[in-house]
């Protein structure tokens, strides 16, 4: 009782724990249950495509263990997550125990525990992505999230991600866009729903892809000048009406928590 | 300004179809890798990348060349590990190497391998790159269709294997033993040291791990020589570095230049500086996890030793520049956080420490905290410092202690503010007399 005082108490990282979790990993474990062992490989029924891949994997490495992360990868896309049937069935392939990848899936922020995708927004919020009001672009992606009632997509704030000359950006699927803008939120939401490219020209891996600030931006991509115009006019907009930190405890716990909660009270 | 680029690496990269092996080929590419099989013995090759002073690109900024040499001779399974888990803030160079210029990290992998006597490698490339990595995968076959990999390469007797892994999104697998623990399909937890991976790593055997911009130069320092190298750069910090740019600046990127280069140069001259209106407040010199630096050291040459000297370090050559809207608590908040998710919880002191450093920080931010909290929180630093197997909390104590130290007033006027905004109940406003006996205690 005492922690789940305290949880609700501190906001953010308590709220989580305090949310009803969906079925996964992280659900009581049943201390009566005898451990797992590797399972039996006529008994798991793996799809034949997987298996490949997963053989593939591991013939690369001088050592199977290896293949844990590139298999549990595979069996993400082919579940939408890792889910403890997915495990299973690397496991089989494997020849290793369910428990030994599930310790490793926990580890790693791109492997899905719980069944929040197949597909994922992450918006950086690192020092850099921060120091240009990445998290005011979270939170409109966050909110027209919401509004549209986007479904299957995970949407989560990410640490670094490696591209802070974009920034603020974000990752969908591993496209990077940006720079963004609150304002892009809308589109970038709608494009994810109706499976349209993410802001065409505004990715990384475009042909055309320039800074607004590359000297060759204008004449090779046609949003160029007006790219230029509104980053300029942010970057000139003080900020200085902004309270000392406006991501911190807001009232009513931060954003992070509110998808968790909202479906609840619906 | 006179600021200006000098491109080495970066030369060629606007050069359409650079990814393939063809262009990359016509532009003189692979042309080391034949002098290094055929005109050198491998011992060569080490001595040269040895005198060139090249140190290495991704933070720790020790001598190539020195940590091949600690590679033991004989046969036996030897590895090669290209770290490309390019995941400190701020950092964005080697995404844009291996996006535009995939060869000649794969021809610089070879050469290492040849000094090192490495018979199979692996690029261990961070999840998020997914792009980079496809990139990546497409040149590394290419390469084996035109037999500078695999075995026997252009007909030598010299084996390499080459494999792209993909990381699955951790900080802490860029550093360089928990790398090796990735690779291996477990936890990316920090291994003790000694043993040191070039006697002991990937699958218990020597293993090589250099960063991807290290790599990227041992081409050319094959190509033109040590002595070419040593002419760029100064001192003890030779060659060039790509430095990215990025924060409150106005044309954040990538820019290459030779070391020594003076800080105010690269910010303004080449960043653009801060927007208009505003003012450098302090910058991280080598990704966030540097100490931060005023504007006082803005007239500094960008070395590893004049960084090193000023209190900070070159790091990962991540600039990050806060200028003076930003109040210097929300960096401090934003940067534990950090560290707090990506703490992989082995060490005590950084698992626990990162925790009550962001905890402290939020009580500062509403009004909660009383002057001695910023003590505290100093010490928490203090404890975390070298006492952990890895630096992940040496790289959060470092930037907030400099932080605390550069910003004391700041830090206490944010408290008073913070506390007489939330009127908190029960809590009398802070005292003038407080506040000094509080400093007292701490400087004492």
């Amino acid at each position: 009782m005492a922690g789940e005082e305290y949880s609700q108490r501190t906001g953010d990282e308590g709220a989580v724990r305090a949310a009803p979790l969906p079925p996964g990993w992280d659900t009581a474990v049943d201390i009566d249950k005898p451990p797992a062992t590797v399972p039996d490989p006529a008994e798991v029924q793996v799809p034949e495509a997987l298996r490949e891949q997963i053989e593939t994997i591991m013939a690369r490495y001088p050592d199977r263990h290896s293949a844990a992360l590139p298999a549990m990868r595979a069996a993400q896309e082919a579940h939408g997550w890792c889910s403890p049937l997915a495990i299973d069935q690397v496991a089989s392939v494997m020849q290793v125990t369910p428990a030994y990848l599930s310790s490793v899936a926990t580890f790693y922020d791109m492997l899905r525990t719980q069944p929040t995708g197949p597909r994922y927004v992450y918006v950086c919020t690192s020092v850099a992505c921060h120091l240009r009001n990445a998290k005011a672009v979270y939170d409109a992606i966050a909110e027209e999230a919401r509004d549209q009632d986007l479904e299957g997509v995970e949407v989560r704030e990410f640490e670094c991600l490696g591209a802070c000359d974009m920034a603020p950006m974000a990752s969908v699927d591993g496209r990077y866009v940006g720079p963004l803008d609150d304002s892009d939120a809308h589109e970038l939401v709608a494009a994810i729903r109706e499976g349209r490219i993410i802001l065409p020209g505004r990715g990384l891996e475009d042909a055309d892809y320039r800074l607004p600030w590359d000297p060759d931006a204008e004449t090779a991509q046609s949003a160029g000048p007006e790219a230029t115009g509104s980053e300029l006019h942010r970057k000139t907009q003080p900020q200085e009406p902004e309270p000392p930190h406006p991501d911190v405890s807001p009232p009513g716990g931060t954003v992070k928590d509110r998808p968790e909660e909202e479906p609840e009270g619906q | 300004m006179s600021a200006a680029e000098t491109r080495v690496l970066l030369a060629n990269i606007d050069e359409p179809g650079l990814q393939t092996l063809d262009v990359y080929e016509r532009l003189g590419g692979y042309k080391s890798l034949r002098k290094a099989l055929f005109d050198m013995a491998p011992e060569e090759v080490l001595t040269e990348l040895e005198e060139s002073g090249l140190r290495g690109r991704g933070g720790a900024g020790f001598s190539m060349g020195k940590k091949a040499s600690f590679i033991p001779k004989g046969a036996m399974d030897k590895f090669l590990c290209c770290n490309a888990d390019e995941s400190e803030p701020g950092t964005f160079k080697d995404r844009l190497l291996m996006q535009k210029n995939p060869h000649q990290l794969i021809e610089g992998c070879i050469i290492g391998s040849i000094a090192a006597g490495a018979n199979k490698g692996f690029i261990f490339i961070r999840g998020e790159y997914s792009h980079q990595a496809d990139i990546l995968e497409k040149a590394v076959a290419e390469t084996y269709a035109k037999g500078y990999l695999g075995a026997g390469i252009l007909g030598s007797e010299h084996d390499f294997d080459l494999v792209v892994h993909r990381g699955e999104g951790a900080y802490i697998c860029g550093e360089e033993s928990a790398l090796l623990d990735a690779l291996e399909g477990k936890r990316g937890n920090p291994r003790l040291k000694p043993p040191f991976p070039a006697n002991q790593g990937l699958y218990q055997g020597p293993t090589l791990i250099n960063n991807v911009e290290t790599l990227c130069n041992a081409p050319g320092i094959i190509e033109k020589g040590a002595n070419w190298f040593k002419g760029l750069g100064i001192d003890k910090s030779t060659g060039t570095k790509i430095v990215s740019v990025s924060g409150n600046v106005q044309k954040p990127g990538n820019y290459e230049i030779e070391l020594g280069m003076p800080v105010r140069e690269i910010i303004f001259g080449l960043g653009g500086g801060p927007p208009a209106g505003h003012e450098v407040k302090c910058f991280f010199p080598g990704g966030s996890s540097a100490p931060v630096l005023t504007s006082d050291s803005l007239d500094l040459p960008y070395t590893f030793e004049a960084m090193a000297e000023a209190g900070s370090m070159l790091g990962s050559g991540a600039i990050i520049v806060v200028d003076d809207s930003v109040p210097i608590v929300s960096i401090a908040l934003r940067l534990a956080e950090f560290y707090r998710h990506e703490s992989c919880g082995k060490c005590v002191p950084c698992r626990e420490g990162t925790n009550w450093t962001v905890k402290t920080l939020e009580r500062i931010d509403s009004g909660e905290a009383t002057p001695m909290d910023l003590e505290i929180m100093s010490q928490v630093q203090e404890n975390i410092l070298g006492n952990c197997l890895c630096v992940l909390g040496d790289s959060m104590a470092m930037p907030i202690g400099s932080m605390i130290k550069h910003f004391r007033e700041e830090f206490e006027q944010h408290i008073e503010e913070a506390r007489a905004a939330a009127d908190l109940e029960g809590m009398p406003a802070l005292g003038a007399g407080e506040l000094a006996s509080a400093q007292g205690a701490g400087a004492a």
